[in-house]
């Protein structure tokens, strides 16, 4: 059981670095799906069954796919590609690494000084779990569900087209 | 009963949150940065399974349904607003927006 | 009617603010009823005040009368408050009657002029300010109307204000006795620090009580008083400014630099006699540097040509006389020759107004000649001012109160031969330039034509300065002729009579009397001889060599001027130079600087550019982790 959790780890950090440093968006888009699944295992090794589905079925089901659907919808082409590795020069990458160096530094040093050493798995399963989001976390279920209310009312609005061409043309626009 | 590393848990979070930084402040194109943003969420989320799991409780794994409903509002609406970025500059680059009209 | 007293400086400070209120905008004929009638009425009831005084006196020969309070704080109780005694009511006689027969001169005198409202606003407000100089219970009251006067002297010096020259030489005035009030500011910090009162009665009865004749504190605070009566008295070293600024208006140097407000150092001195007292080596330094002034301004008075310079001149000189007589304990002497002073002195400047203004404004006594006959009325009173600064023997005021002084300088213990002899010698170096005075002008042959001859209120005044400069001086005799002294009788409860008696006693007085009325008219006798009958060997000696360069050194002023300005004026403009861009304000500009440099280095955070943003978020959240792990 270690051993998958280490291994799963490692899957999860290396697909998340081959994610950013793709210049081709679909690409770094399957090696985002590749980590999510990694953490999903993660998930279920920790006794965490519930969200391990939830992080498959929802984040890399639905979210990733949305992601795709997008990038299918702009048509991105083989320019994109090359515009990519203009932007992605070396040098733009000393600034970003070392601010997140430090951030690592900071939480690292912050998690060692914490009670965390070693877990003692046991499963806690859906059922707890649904008994905690109808107990005590109600209203919290509640507001999610006006976010979610409020992201599909944004999401339609903003993502109608304007005009009879949706070409992408900058063109007058009235308040909409 | 198996012990496992919490350590490696937070450690792991930690890794994947700063890579997901990495990605936000580096890559130009709109659709990567939301992507990047995501990596870090999903890592604050493995953070608080972690936590969770440590304490035997749901509670972790609770935040992470609350962490996964916001990732899916914010995605869906940032989505929204980069296909409309797209429509009006007609390039995915962020910097392209860096000035306000009038 | 001592009761009214109040209303002496009052109605001359009510007549500025009328004139300065509406005085545009009525004709002229009011402007000169308000201006001249203000000080008329102060003149009228100032005669009252001084009969009600002398025949029914009020206690102690001293009456006060409190206003107001000016202000009351950390135990400082000052009030508007005029104290009356034998030596104010005397000013108060003086200015009021000369001002009013100069404000009567000047109606007529300057009715061409465009500024004449403003003219006698000035002079309105500078005889309020004046009388309540002398009138002062205490010593910041005095200072308000010192610099009352001062501010005055400025603005009618300057009062052609379109041509620089004037504005310099007002600007000048003001500067050099700025330097003696600062003096006499210092001086009235130190009597408060030490007596914890400014009234001067209390002063002068606190004074010998607690300082011993000769202390530090005495002197110290006797030197600053005099500092600052040399300033205002236009005495060495601070007399540079008095030559220049005859460039005001002639009434406006009868009246401010002839009569009055150059004697408000003598006023000042006398009013403090006791501190002086107590104080012989401020009276040394007094005497001495009277004696100084008044040989110095007199052989300068002899080499001036315009005939302003030469009466100006004569006033340092003839004030010198009266610190001479301070100095050596005689202050009814000095307070005499005051008096006879303001008359002769007003009389020679309107007189010279009434020939400058008829020669059509030619200042140049070399290009006049012969006017007796054209101005007859001017020749005449004229010769009666001039007898009178001359010292005539017997027929002159002028003559009684020089006595008096020259008496004092030799008989007072504080006295001494050497300034008898100066006083002497300067009898008749005056006597020689007011004689060259009146040969140059009124004889010889007429050079210019007189454009018109002066009206009836220009004459009138002149006449009774006349009367006034000869027989004014009989009230004061020496005891070889009839000994009065009801001068210094009357003044006896404010000024203690000279230790030694006033009247010239003995065959040592008869004799001094004789010599100084032989020197005096020794003087008129050189004068003849060199500016009338030998006018060409005079010129002669004047143009070669030697004569060229003492007359030079002497109308110049004995080269004050040229040393003040390489000494103090040139250092002064170096440092002005240097500091051109103001290192202070450096602080100010740098600051403004600071904030704009602060701005544009902030407004980079501003770039719109996302990346930059979530950058910075990130970096906060960094900065925010540390703070909470590491502290």
């Amino acid at each position: 059981m270690n051993a998958m959790l280490y291994i799963s780890g490692f899957v999860a950090m290396i697909s998340t670095l081959m994610v950013i440093t793709r210049k081709n968006a679909v690409h770094a888009l399957l090696y985002l799906i590749v980590s999510l699944l990694a953490v999903a295992l993660i998930f279920f090794v920790l006794g965490a069954p519930f969200v391990a589905a939830l992080e498959v079925i929802i984040y890399a089901g639905a979210i990733m796919v949305l992601f795709i659907f997008v990038i299918m919808m702009l048509n991105v082409n083989i320019e994109s590609a090359q515009q990519e590795r203009q932007w992605m020069s070396p040098a733009g990458w000393v600034g970003p690494a070392c601010l997140s160096a430090v951030l690592l530094g900071e939480l690292i040093y912050a998690m060692t000084n914490s009670s965390i050493r070693l877990i003692n798995v046991s499963m806690v399963g859906p059922k707890q779990v649904g008994i905690s989001l109808f107990g005590p976390y109600l209203i919290a279920v509640e507001l999610a569900s006006m976010l979610l209310l409020s992201g599909l009312i944004g999401a339609t609005h903003l993502g109608r087209r304007n005009g009879r061409n949706g070409d992408g043309k900058n063109r007058e626009r009235r308040n909409s | 009963m198996t012990t496992m590393s919490g350590e490696f848990g937070l450690l792991l979070a930690s890794a994947l949150f700063a890579l997901g930084l990495i990605g936000v402040l580096i890559r130009r194109n709109i659709i990567f940065i939301l992507m990047s943003i995501e990596v870090m969420l999903n890592a604050a989320g493995l953070a608080f399974v972690v936590a969770g799991s440590r304490w035997h409780q749901a509670d972790g794994q609770v935040m992470f349904i609350f962490i996964l409903v916001m990732a899916a509002a914010e995605v869906s609406v940032g989505l929204a607003l980069a296909l409309q970025f797209f429509r009006c500059f007609g390039t995915l680059d962020a910097d392209a927006a860096g000035r306000m009209r009038g | 009617m001592l009761e009214l007293l109040w209303l002496i400086p009052a109605l001359p400070f009510a007549g500025f603010i009328a004139l300065v209120i509406a005085g545009q905008r009525i004709p002229r004929q009011g402007v000169a009823l308000v201006g001249a009638g203000s000080v008329g009425v102060s003149a009228v009831l100032a005669a009252l005040t001084a009969i009600s005084f002398i025949t029914s006196p009020p206690a102690g020969h001293v009456f006060s009368q409190n206003l107001w309070t000016w202000m009351e704080v950390a135990g400082l109780k000052t009030g508007i408050s005029f104290v009356l005694d034998p030596l104010s009511l005397i000013m108060l006689l003086v200015i009021t009657s000369v001002g009013f027969l100069i404000h009567l001169y000047s109606v007529e005198y300057m009715k061409e002029e465009e500024g004449y409202s403003r003219f006698f606003a000035y002079m309105n407000l500078f005889v309020g300010s004046m009388l309540t100089l002398v009138l002062a219970d205490n010593l910041l009251l005095l200072y308000l109307g010192w610099e009352g006067v001062g501010l005055c002297s400025y603005l009618l010096i300057g009062f052609w204000y379109t041509d620089p020259e004037n504005g310099y030489a007002s600007r000048k005035a003001f500067i050099v006795t700025r330097i003696g009030d600062v003096a006499l500011a210092l001086g009235i910090f130190l009597l408060y620090t030490q007596f914890r009162t400014l009234q001067i009665q209390e002063l002068m009865q606190q004074a010998p009580l607690h300082w011993k004749t000769g202390s530090v504190l005495a002197t110290t605070a006797a030197f600053l008083l005099l500092a600052g009566a040399l300033g205002k008295s236009a005495q060495i070293p601070l007399q540079t400014w008095l030559p220049d600024a005859m460039a005001g208006p002639t009434p406006v140097s009868a009246l401010i630099h002839a009569a009055t407000m150059v004697t408000a150092g003598v006023y000042l001195i006398a009013r403090t006699n006791v501190l002086f007292s107590l104080a012989p080596a401020a009276m040394t330094a007094t005497a001495i540097i009277g004696a100084v002034t008044l040989l110095l301004a007199g052989c300068s008075a002899l080499m001036q040509q315009d005939i302003k310079r030469v009466l100006a001149y004569s006033t340092i000189s003839q004030i010198g006389y009266m610190f001479l007589a301070l100095g050596v304990g005689a202050w009814s002497a000095a307070m005499f020759h005051f008096m006879v002073h303001a008359f002769f002195k007003a009389l020679l400047f309107l007189a010279a107004g009434v020939i400058i203004a008829s020669v059509h404004h030619e200042r140049d006594m070399i290009k006049m000649g012969g006017l007796r006959k054209q101005l007859p009325v001017a020749f005449w009173t004229f010769l009666a001012g001039s007898a009178s600064l001359s010292a005539i023997p017997l027929v002159t005021a002028g003559f009684y109160s020089k006595e008096f002084i020259l008496w004092q300088t030799w008989a007072s213990p504080s006295g001494s031969r050497w300034l008898w002899m100066a006083g002497v010698t300067g009898a008749f170096v005056t006597s020689l330039y007011t004689f060259r005075m009146v040969f140059l002008i009124f004889y010889g042959e007429e050079k210019v034509k007189v454009s018109e001859n002066p009206s009836m209120s220009l004459k009138v005044p002149l006449v009774i300065l006349a009367v006034l400069s000869l027989f004014s001086g009989f009230v004061e005799t020496p005891q070889t002729l009839g000994e009065l002294s009801l001068f210094t009788d009357f003044m006896r409860t404010a000024l203690p009579a000279p230790s030694s008696s006033s009247a010239a006693q003995g065959s040592a007085g008869l004799s001094l009397l004789v010599i100084a009325s032989l020197v005096s008219l020794a003087g008129v006798w050189a004068a003849y001889l060199l500016f009338l009958r030998h006018r060409a060997f005079t010129e002669a000696v004047a143009l070669s060599g030697p004569g060229k360069i003492l007359s030079r050194f002497w109308s110049s002023g004995w080269g004050f001027d040229w040393l003040y300005a390489r000494a103090i004026v040139r250092p002064f403009l170096w440092i002005v130079r240097i500091n051109r861009d103001d290192f202070i304000d450096l602080i100010y500009g740098g600051t403004a600087w600071y904030s704009g440099q602060t701005y544009r280095f902030l407004s980079f955070t501003q770039s719109g550019n996302v990346r930059w943003y979530a950058a910075v978020l990130a970096f906060g959240a960094v900065i925010l982790l540390a703070l909470v792990v590491f502290v």
